[in-house]
């Protein structure tokens, strides 16, 4: 089959390698008909996550056609499934619990070493990101397997479009999450920082759940007009200073809840963010972590920290005696998909949750190269580059 | 020397005997203690999820014979007895006379209530010597910890779900990789 894989910083590839097959008792094999680059996909591109290896296979954001069943999959041959970028196992104590994204099984036994020694406890695995994460196979390809196809997919009702569904995937439910760990209360004003997909989808849950106001925060102009079709007030941090917008803007109270939709690549010439891109490309630290910072310091006395971005090591200058002495709370974590997805499916059918709208690019898997570098080069207009393995190639 | 007011367990202690290595893990095990018990007093299940068993025979009377992987594709081997048994509860054993690694070690099955049970494996063994005892050594003095505690994810993962997690994408591949 043919599969995007990743080679090195900025030289992914579509090669032909073996299909998958059903190898344990729950698997499935799905045939891919809508895969997405993931704005996390660019931390890969960029060389940012360690434990990569040349021919691994990326994509975490897929569905598709159900082709093979292993004897203990609950799926049916033919059925069309949006896939969860989480590996796990539902029958654990954090499964039990819904903490789909901590379940201790989806890793395979030697991959848990790495997150073991760096983070104290091994996570879930996930597709197509890094041998820390499982080294699976992603499904930026025609065919994936994926393993315990009895707790992750869910089944899309016919006639509906991929490209309705296709985000329940990662980016939909985690911006659900990340509004949910925002603990919204009726007449909240949230910031966001970020509008890319994640933080366009915490400014349309944040409303959802009873937000008053939501200020999101970008330097984009297509994606800061993306948030405000959806009722958000906008901050251009190019144009103006973040920290005093938003004192004027909440009479001098600042954010109730803050959302850092942004994470370790943040984009902007602050100082901290210059120390730490120096600090990186020197392995002195890993991550680049303006936003989170400024997020912690805007944020109301007594407040709520969301952090949805995806960190994966080491920071310095986080502003913990601003985060203790104004009492805030933060919750954070890769997104428990499997215990978001029926809710938002039906919220999609219901039309409360508009998913499509992110979508500028459609392209057949191989152009999937030229599709990073366009997402990587131009993140304003390409909002989101959906590839789809059985379109004809340009 | 530990004192009573260190609850910690003696394997994490900071200063141990050099010339005996210990090593123990600990894993929470979501299905019963007796299930988890009956599966592993069944020495001849080991090896569907320890990575570096080849093979055990049973003998007879609470004795088995072990075939484990060493380096450079070398085997060791030795025959091991059970010295204690606590039904559901806890397997101590022993290896016997002339083993190529002497070893003893014990796994516990403790209830845990809602969340299962706890399994704690306690390994001590005593490094070989010779050449190939160094060899066998080397992947001994740094390996049991990894390996324990890598073969009780195993065996959580096989209780718990009914399968062994591998990023194998077939068949093909799941054969190169192994467990």
């Amino acid at each position: 089959m043919k599969a995007l894989a990743w080679h090195g910083k900025h030289d992914v590839r579509v090669d032909t390698v073996d299909d998958p097959g059903i190898v344990n008792p729950r698997d499935a094999i799905i045939k891919v008909t809508s895969t997405a680059i993931c704005g996390s996909d660019l931390h890969l591109y960029d060389g940012y996550i360690p434990t990569m290896q040349s021919g691994d296979i990326l994509g975490h954001e897929f569905m598709g056609e159900v082709v093979e069943v292993g004897p203990k999959s609950t799926l049916k041959k033919g059925q069309r499934v949006v896939v969860p970028f989480t590996i796990a196992c539902g029958a654990c104590y954090h499964c039990g619990k819904h903490q789909y994204s901590a379940c201790d099984n989806g890793l395979p036994a030697d991959n848990q070493d790495i997150a073991q020694e760096l983070y104290g406890q091994p996570m879930s695995g996930l597709f197509g990101y890094s041998h820390m994460t499982g080294g699976y196979a992603g499904g930026q390809a025609e065919y994936v397997r994926v393993p315990f196809s009895d707790v992750g997919p869910i089944v899309i009702p016919e006639g509906i479009d991929d490209d309705k569904v296709l985000f329940l995937s990662d980016i939909l439910p985690t911006g659900w999450m990340a509004a949910e760990n925002a603990e919204i209360e009726p007449g909240d004003t949230v910031a966001v920082w970020g509008c890319g997909p994640v933080g366009l989808f915490a400014v349309q849950s944040a409303f959802l759940m009873g937000a008053e106001r939501v200020i999101a925060i970008d330097h984009f102009p297509h994606r800061l007009e993306l948030a405000k079709k959806f009722g958000a007030e906008t901050i251009n941090f190019e144009q103006s200073e973040t920290y005093e917008a938003l004192m004027l803007m909440t009479g001098g109270i600042g954010p109730d809840a803050v959302i850092d939709a942004v994470g370790l690549e943040a984009h902007g010439f602050f100082v901290d963010n210059v120390i730490d891109q120096i600090k990186a490309s020197t392995f002195l630290g890993t991550d680049r972590t303006h936003s989170i910072r400024q997020a912690i310091v805007a944020c109301r006395k007594g407040g709520r920290v969301s952090m949805p971005a995806v960190y994966g090591g080491f920071v310095d200058k986080f502003p913990l005696g601003a985060f203790m002495e104004k009492g805030l709370t933060l919750k954070t974590g890769q997104t428990h998909v499997q215990h978001y997805m029926p809710g938002l499916l039906q919220a999609i059918l219901d039309g409360k949750i508009d998913s499509d709208f992110l979508i500028s690019h459609r392209m057949p898997l191989e152009d999937a190269p030229k599709g990073y570098k366009m997402f990587h080069d131009n993140q304003n207009e390409v909002t989101k580059v959906v590839l789809k393995p059985g379109m004809a190639a340009s | 020397m530990a004192t009573d007011l260190d609850d910690a367990p003696a394997v994490t202690r900071k200063h141990s005997n050099p010339d005996r290595e210990l090593t123990a893990a600990a894993v929470t095990i979501n299905r019963p203690a007796a299930e988890l018990f009956a599966y592993y007093r069944d020495f001849t299940n080991l090896p569907t999820f320890m990575e570096n068993v080849i093979r055990i025979d049973p003998l007879g009377g609470g004795r088995s014979h072990w075939v484990v992987k060493a380096p450079g594709g070398r085997s060791v081997e030795w025959d091991a007895r059970v010295t204690n048994e606590v039904e559901s509860e806890e397997i101590t054993w022993q290896s016997e006379e002339g083993a190529d690694v002497p070893n003893s070690g014990r796994v516990t099955f403790r209830d845990a209530g809602a969340r299962g049970t706890v399994v704690t494996a306690t390994i001590a063994y005593e490094p070989p010597a010779g050449t190939i005892g160094k060899l066998i050594a080397k992947m001994f003095q740094r390996e049991p910890a990894i390996q324990a505690r890598r073969d009780l994810r195993r065996f959580k993962q096989l209780m718990e779900t009914g399968e062994i997690a591998t990023p194998a994408m077939n068949a093909q591949q799941f054969e190169e990789m192994g467990l």
